[in-house]
């Protein structure tokens, strides 16, 4: 990619993240009701979003060739147990990812 | 120089954010050793997290830049992923309203963190409103702008071995995914995400399974509207 290419590529994300943050503001002036689909869609649509980003993170994956794709279950298996553990944040984005790293370097190499 | 009320509404919106201090340090310098391992100069991690400033689309638009130039995807993933800004916005319009300039910068800066301080703090009586969460969000950004800078400035200087910190978007992920799905009593939504996306990826493999999987993922919410509310 070139450098306008990459600027391009950063202010489509800017622009649309933007959009995201004052359109509500400029469209819902002061008054009128949200629609009820839009507030549907507002409610359901994160989890959904949030699946196909972790596929979207798996994508490279190849499950027929090792390590077929297990130090990642491990990691985010670590990761949700962790989570489910401690409910922090953090701690389990560190743990997981620190177990991952451990994996990849040491074990699956 | 700081008023008298300005220093006093820093003083009353400071530890609400110590702990986005913590977290967004951790993940800001990880998004900037990130950028770093990549090959991209300190100067993307700052800019970056300072013009877009949402993090994770940020990680995803180093993927993005990597990749080829499709500035259209880039444009609808940002606007997917960040689309739950929208009903942050929704939800703070009466908060925000009558605040004069300060409120462009507040909505500019309206992540979740800063979201949920804002919507959620009992702001004491003698502080004024605007300049609370003005301080709140102002803290946040510089927090996560520094971090991502001191990440892509120092990422060079890491000896160690950091093969395998990519995964700590996937982690980060999975960690939001499920404290969503945790707060969800219908789990419909969820399957219809890994459902669509991984349909698609099987279809139109890695490099473009992902505007067809949004597709997918909005015909099949409107589909089953009715059973998901």
């Amino acid at each position: 990619m070139t450098l306008t290419e990459q600027i391009l590529t950063i202010a489509a994300v800017v622009v649309a993240t933007m959009l995201t943050r004052f359109l509500p503001f400029v469209l819902i002036g002061n008054k009128r009701e949200t629609p009820p689909y839009i507030k549907y869609l507002g409610r359901v649509l994160p989890c959904a979003v949030f699946a196909l980003l972790i596929v979207y993170c798996l994508r490279n994956i190849n499950v027929f060739e090792t390590p077929h794709g297990l130090p990642e279950l491990f990691g985010i298996a670590v990761t949700i147990i962790l989570h489910l553990i401690k409910r922090q944040m953090l701690f389990s984005i560190a743990g997981g990812t620190i177990f991952y790293m451990l994996l990849v370097q040491f074990v699956f190499i | 120089m700081i008023s008298k009320k300005n220093f006093q509404a820093l003083k009353a919106a400071f530890p609400f954010t110590v702990p986005i201090f913590a977290g967004f340090w951790f993940l800001g310098l990880t998004y900037g050793i990130y950028m770093n391992a990549a090959g991209f100069s300190w100067i993307y991690p700052a800019l970056m997290s300072l013009t877009i400033f949402a993090g994770s689309i940020e990680f995803i638009t180093v993927n993005l830049l990597l990749g080829a130039f499709n500035p259209i995807q880039a444009f609808v993933l940002a606007f997917m992923v960040n689309a739950r800004h929208l009903f942050y916005g929704i939800s703070m319009i009466d908060k925000y309203r009558g605040l004069g300039l300060k409120r462009l910068y507040l909505i500019f800066g309206l992540c979740d963190e800063s979201f949920s301080i804002n919507y959620t703090a009992k702001i004491p009586p003698n502080v004024d409103r605007g300049l609370f969460y003005f301080w709140v969000t102002l803290l946040n950004q510089i927090y996560w702008v520094s971090g991502a800078t001191l990440g892509g400035i120092f990422g060079s200087l890491i000896t160690f071995n950091t093969h395998g910190l990519e995964f700590v978007l996937t982690a980060m992920f999975v960690v939001i995914f499920m404290e969503q799905f945790l707060k969800e009593t219908k789990h419909a939504n969820a399957l219809i995400g890994f459902g669509a996306s991984l349909i698609c990826l099987i279809i139109f493999g890695a490099e473009n399974f992902i505007l067809p999987s949004m597709a997918l993922i909005l015909i099949l919410l409107t589909a089953f509207r009715r059973r998901l509310e």
